[in-house]
């Protein structure tokens, strides 16, 4: 990177939206408020507003659920992982990362409040909580884990916050003013130093078991049922492994957005697509290893009660889903990434938006088709409990949670540095010493 | 009859005196809604003194309710009891008369059913049965031990119920039940007023409130007046045997058994012992029948056909 300090900074400081940059806050806006709309009506009816039933009595508010879980499992990986095994290209997207991070967790959260019959008893979890309940597991978890998504991204945000305050005359009074609120204490001391890099070890270290244990605890919702479909003793893993997959997809579509929004080119790099790329078929590899365990060896013994499940996935009502989902949201991007070409920006996007996609429909297949194949017949019950497709407050509500996550990327993203200044410094400053280094002792270090 | 006769006039005279002691409040607990001619038919009782009496059908008063137990109570159970329920598989020609006394005493709202009745066809070539389903009461109950906010409990006499003033509409319960036994309210119940308003009972599980699970609650407020649950008491044909495993008796309001000589002489069974949810509901298996099959099917609801 020959590029000037100077430079770096002016590159990465947030910027002010532009028309489409509004235009997009807006939609997003609008989709948020379509989905209000669309709670207080459930507010007002209770869940008879939705299609769900006696027996699909979790639908798309609870596989959203799990796919926020999911998405948000990225944080830990591109930022945790990836600084303790040291790789050294990680430093564009870490921020990236922890931004989905904290979003995702943040409606996984909020989604599924949207999910209880008695929202107003929200604190009897606290109240009158039982830990052997896997829900309180999940409540203990997912804060656990929003709150050490949250101190990660704002420890590592305390020399950029020095370098934002500094940068008044260009991010406006307003801003400052809130960058100093938030930081304004950080001198950039050695002391301080030390403190941040430790805290960020220590976060970076913790952070990993519990990303591990918000989705194993959210499998754990399943599979300590009985039904066909969930009651598996691979469901955590399968679950971690679909959760960085998807996590990945999304950072990699997150890459490609900003990197052309705010031409980013010199630092989001072709070699970022491609490393990431990488990352995406083994992820992809691994998760299409799990789903072949989860069906196959259920199938080549094709249990009673197993059969109309699997039956249903292969062949049935859901086959179209399912193997758009096996297909889209792992094989194609499989085939697709493998190849150097596969590997360039463009496709890049394309194949992150197939993962992320398939991904949301394969949380769907893992809920809602076990309901429908209860071990007693379905019967002495409305007739309309025997299928289910979500009602439009299903669907505005969904779709509203998804644009209040990306809006909160959006807004975040204008906020603060998209990608670490101080980190990107570092990163440059180091490499130049290293170089001098390596002249005086006659010896390369490739970065 | 001519004692029977002074009998009643006696117990008329009694209650009119009542009514003329109390003449000043129109509301006594002795009141009656409207002045009532003996119809003649005679119905025999049993005093409490163990003496066998007849007495007017037109007399007769349905029981005041006893005062609902509180909340703590209603949460401990029965004490010395364990209750149990035989289902005789081989009496069963889907009456549904049991469905419809259970909708009606819990006041279940159109398309609720606690009580199930499944046509049952276990293997291709064996014959087709009627299987009603309650709750089992599990010993192991999967329900509870998913439940976040011990909204449901097991109780000391092995009833599982509900407390609808507790419960948060996660249905994570509903998804652990193997037995596809709990229904949710999605909407507001269409309920009486009256009933509407009365305080939350565990024991009778009503009123049923919006946005929580319902289901079978084996009547505890029945057996607490020594009654038989109402699904029992409904069966023209005695499918259900009601009683306590600590007695080791079961009946069924005409026939009692001893639990243990039942289910052991008619090979009883339970459903999806696999599970190890360990219910208390057995099940006697559907030989030397007293119905055929066919005689059910035209009492299936329209649900049920499409």
């Amino acid at each position: 990177m020959n590029l000037s300090d100077k430079k770096i900074t002016s590159d990465l400081l947030p910027q002010k939206f532009g028309t489409r940059g509004k235009l997009w806050v807006g939609i997003l806006l609008v989709v948020c408020a379509v989905g209000a709309f669309a709670y207080i009506r459930q507010l007002r009816e209770g869940l008879i507003v939705t299609n769900m039933g006696d027996y699909v009595s979790w639908g798309i508010y609870i596989s959203n659920f799990v796919f926020f879980v999911a998405v948000s499992l990225v944080g830990s990986l591109i930022t945790a992982i990836f600084r303790l095994t040291n790789i050294s290209w990680r430093t564009p997207l870490t921020r990236i990362a922890e931004i989905i991070a904290v979003s995702n967790i943040t409606f996984a959260a909020l989604i599924i409040i949207v999910d209880m019959g008695r929202p107003e008893r929200l604190y009897f979890l606290f109240t009158h909580g039982r830990i052997q309940s896997p829900i309180l597991w999940d409540v203990i978890v997912i804060t656990t884990y929003f709150c050490m998504s949250l101190l990660l991204l704002y420890i590592t945000l305390l020399p950029d916050l020095k370098i934002m305050i500094d940068a008044r005359e260009k991010l406006g009074k307003r801003f400052s003013k809130f960058y100093r609120w938030l930081g304004g204490y950080w001198k950039g001391t050695r002391e301080q130093e030390k403190i941040r890099d430790r805290s960020i070890t220590i976060l970076c270290i913790l952070i990993i078991p519990v990303a591990f244990c918000i989705h194993t605890v959210t499998s754990w919702l399943f599979a300590t049922t009985y039904r066909p479909g969930w009651d598996s003793t691979n469901f955590g893993a399968y679950f971690v492994s679909g959760a960085f997959l998807v996590g990945t997809g999304a950072v990699a579509v997150a890459m490609y957005v900003f990197r052309k929004e705010y031409k980013l080119e010199a630092y989001i790099t072709d070699a970022h697509f491609d490393k990431v790329g990488k990352l995406l078929v083994l992820l992809a590899l691994l998760y299409l290893y799990f789903n072949v365990n989860e069906y196959l060896v259920p199938a080549f013994k094709m249990k009673k009660d197993e059969q109309a499940h699997l039956s249903g996935l292969f062949t049935g009502d859901f086959a179209p889903m399912f193997w758009f989902a096996i297909l889209v949201g792992m094989i194609i991007p499989i085939l697709v990434l493998v190849f150097r070409k596969g590997r360039k920006p463009l496709p890049m996007f394309i194949v992150g938006i197939m993962v992320v996609v398939g991904a949301w429909f394969k949380r769907y297949l893992i809920v809602t088709p076990t309901l429908l194949h209860p071990f007693l017949p379905k019967y002495d019950a409305p007739a309309r409990f025997n299928h289910y497709f979500p009602s439009w407050e299903e669907w505005a509500i969904t779709m509203g949670s998804m644009a209040g996550a990306l809006l909160i990327i959006t807004l975040l993203v204008r906020i603060f540095p998209i990608i670490s200044i101080y980190k990107t410094l570092e990163d440059k400053n180091k490499i130049t010493r290293s170089h001098e280094t390596a002249e005086q002792f006659g010896d390369v270090q490739v970065y | 009859m001519d004692n029977d006769t002074s009998r009643r006039e006696f117990i008329a005279a009694g209650l009119l005196t009542t009514l003329a002691a109390a003449c000043t409040s129109n509301k006594s607990p002795f009141d009656r809604e409207e002045d009532v001619t003996p119809s003649g038919e005679k119905v025999k009782l049993l005093s409490v003194d163990g003496e066998v009496v007849e007495v007017d059908k037109a007399f007769l008063k349905p029981l005041p309710h006893l005062p609902s137990v509180s909340n703590a109570e209603a949460r401990k159970g029965i004490p010395g009891k364990k209750f149990v329920m035989v289902i005789d598989l081989s009496r069963c020609k889907n009456v549904k008369a049991c469905q419809a006394s259970c909708n009606h005493a819990h006041h279940l709202q159109e398309g609720q059913n606690w009580i199930k009745i499944y046509p049952m066809k276990d293997a291709v070539h064996t014959a087709p049965y009627w299987e009603p389903t309650t709750c089992m009461h599990c010993d192991e109950p999967p329900c509870v031990k998913v439940c976040p906010v011990d909204a449901t409990f097991k109780r000391q006499d092995g009833i599982v119920l509900i407390d609808n003033d507790r419960c948060i509409g996660c249905r994570f319960c509903m998804a652990a039940c193997p037995y596809s036994t709990r229904v949710f309210n999605w909407g507001e119940p269409d309920l009486p007023a009256a009933i509407a308003d009365e305080p939350y009972n565990p024991e009778t599980s009503v009123p049923q409130k919006r946005g929580t699970v319902g289901k079978c609650d084996f009547c505890p407020d029945m057996t607490r007046m020594g009654m038989l649950p109402h699904c029992v008491s409904a069966c023209p044909n005695g499918v259900y045997f009601f009683g306590d495993m600590n007695e080791d008796s079961v009946t069924n309001g005409s026939e009692t058994f001893r639990f243990s000589e039942l289910i052991r002489d008619k090979a009883g069974y339970r459903l999806m012992e696999d599970l190890g949810t360990k219910p208390s509901v057995y099940y006697l298996p559907p030989v030397n029948r007293l119905f055929k099959f066919e005689e059910g099917i035209e009492k299936d609801s329209t649900d049920n056909k499409s």
